[in-house]
């Protein structure tokens, strides 16, 4: 790995009294696209979580660029280059689809102008004044990811951006995902659809009970996909 | 939004004739009513933070206009900047705690500091306690313009109203009020993407303040007095009521609620205490039957008609 982008060691997390992370430890280098797999509940949301500072308690170390986030509140890691794009998606229901790409604050430069996000889009495009609640579970998620593009955040932090969609979106996101792969971002996939994840990530770690369990190049995939099964139970 | 436009227009002809029809002192007191209202609404319809102290504001800067026209003895533009200015110190001292939470816990905070407030009130030797503050002089504006005529005033007190009207609206739909809008949708998410909520949550509360204080304020310089009843609970109860009655979350909204709760206050005053009861039954039928409010409701209504395949 050439240079490290995020490095995370030791990690834990808690949601109230609850201990979600046990101590996880990954790193992702820069333009590299990530995936984190592992059951429900293996704690790979609350790994982006804990990565981005929205959880309740988080412990261990969460290097940027070098620089140690843990402590920092949710805004101030915004502001260092990192981007969630959340499983629920959070679009704000009061703001139509371009004040929605426009909301988030331009953190560094290098982001996507809103232009090429159309372009990229083209469906939000079409529906580019009405209510972000409006539109479909698609389109929402493609809202999700366009917004968080202006920004110029170096890493995204994808979770689940499949999730619910129907086959063809499945595909198109894919190739958005890559394309922003090929433009220089660093993303970092959660994903419960395996398949999906094969083709487009240039690794993948295996999380289990709160802890990173395994690592596999893309290229090891065919000859471990038993282990991944097994990890997985599909 | 042309249709937008027209009805502005409208109800801009209708406030400059208004006088030739009903008493300008019932009028100026309605306006300062609408816009603590509009302050109020700023907040819980803009950000969602449900206060129970903005009497607190309102109160307040009417006894500082009060004490600085009169014990001071300084023209009524200082008096209207000194409420402002408290009020807006009172909100950043008192908002500062209240929106580290929300909800009822926020509700709860803001009420304890206008109790609070309420019973500094009570005590200062310079509120007049109970008598309140009286007999305040309506001194020229500017040095020049007579308030003491009741006509010349109302338009004054429009046009504070239609500032602070304005300034309401720009802050609304600007960039800001698009962030705190997001807050409201979703705090946590605003959060994710940069934008530190508390500032935006901090800031439109001390706005909120300061434009309850100018309301109050105003409403000091037309009635010559301030009085304990502007700190009361009541009042920070009256507010949330006439924002509800109007409509939360349009900018209008608390106007025409102010309106209907101060009319229905002026013309039920025959029947004495008991228009709090007829206010509470107004307010559970509204809740309960129009929850979008009067504004609410006809907008509603006005977007089914023109679409009606929707």
């Amino acid at each position: 790995m050439a240079d490290t982008l995020l490095k995370v060691t030791g990690l834990q997390a808690w949601y109230g009294e609850s201990h979600i992370l046990h101590g996880v430890d990954f790193e992702i280098g820069r333009g590299e696209l990530v995936t984190l797999l592992g059951r429900n509940g293996a704690g790979k949301t609350t790994t982006l979580k804990s990565i981005m500072g929205i959880v309740g308690k988080r412990t261990g170390s969460i290097t940027f660029e070098g620089e140690e986030t843990v402590g920092q509140p949710s805004d101030k890691i915004a502001r260092r280059g990192i981007a969630y794009c959340p499983e629920e998606r959070g679009i704000f229901s009061s703001l139509n689809v371009d004040e929605n790409l426009g909301l988030p604050p331009i953190v560094k430069p290098g982001g996507l102008s809103v232009e090429e996000i159309y372009k990229l889009f083209p469906n939000l495009l079409e529906r580019r004044r009405s209510q972000g609640t409006k539109l479909s579970g698609g389109e929402q998620q493609m809202l999700a990811i366009g917004r968080i593009l202006r920004t110029g955040a170096d890493l995204l932090l994808l979770d689940e951006p499949t999730e619910g969609l129907a086959p063809v979106i499945v595909q198109r996101i894919g190739e958005i995902i890559r394309q922003l792969k090929a433009r220089g971002f660093t993303i970092l996939l959660v994903e419960q659809n395996f398949h999906f994840a094969a083709t487009i990530a240039d690794r993948h770690y295996v999380m289990e009970d709160g802890r990173v369990v395994d690592a596999i190049a893309a290229a090891d995939v065919q000859q471990s996909i038993g282990k991944l099964q097994t990890y997985l139970g599909v | 939004m042309t249709s937008q436009r027209v009805g502005y227009a409208i109800l801009i002809v209708l406030a400059l004739v208004a006088p030739a029809f009903a008493y300008p002192v019932f009028l100026m007191k309605a306006l300062c009513f609408a816009l603590f209202a509009c302050a109020f609404n700023l907040l819980l319809g803009y950000v969602g933070l449900m206060s129970f102290g903005h009497a607190m504001f309102f109160g307040m800067a009417g006894y500082f206009y009060g004490h600085v026209v009169k014990a001071w003895n300084m023209p009524p533009e200082i008096g209207l900047l000194a409420g402002v200015a408290g009020a807006a110190v009172l909100g950043l001292v008192t908002g500062a705690l209240a929106i580290r939470r929300q909800g009822i816990y926020f509700a709860m905070i803001t009420l304890a500091f206008a109790q609070m407030v309420y019973f500094f009130c009570v005590q200062a030797p310079f509120t007049g306690g109970e008598d309140g503050l009286q007999g305040i002089p309506r001194k020229p504006l500017f040095g020049v313009i007579p308030t003491k005529d009741d006509l010349v005033l109302y338009y004054v007190v429009l046009a504070i109203f239609l500032f602070g009207y304005a300034a309401i609206y720009r802050f609304i739909y600007s960039p800001f009020g698009q962030v705190l809008k997001a807050i409201r949708d979703n705090e946590q998410r605003a959060l994710s993407l940069g934008y530190e909520a508390d500032r935006y949550k901090l800031l439109a509360f001390v706005l909120s303040a300061a434009l309850a204080g100018l309301a109050g304020a105003t409403k000091a310089m037309v009635q010559q007095f301030a009085t304990l009843t502007d700190v009361a609970a009541s009042t920070s109860g009256e507010v949330v009521l006439m924002a509800l009655v109007g409509g939360l979350g349009t900018i209008i909204g608390p106007v025409v609620g102010a309106f209907i709760i101060v009319t229905m206050q002026n013309y039920l005053a025959g029947f004495g205490q008991f228009v709090l009861v007829i206010q509470g039954a107004i307010f559970v039928v509204i809740v309960l039957a129009f929850r979008k409010g009067v504004v609410g409701e006809v907008m509603d209504w006005w977007k089914r008609r023109r679409s009606p395949s929707t």
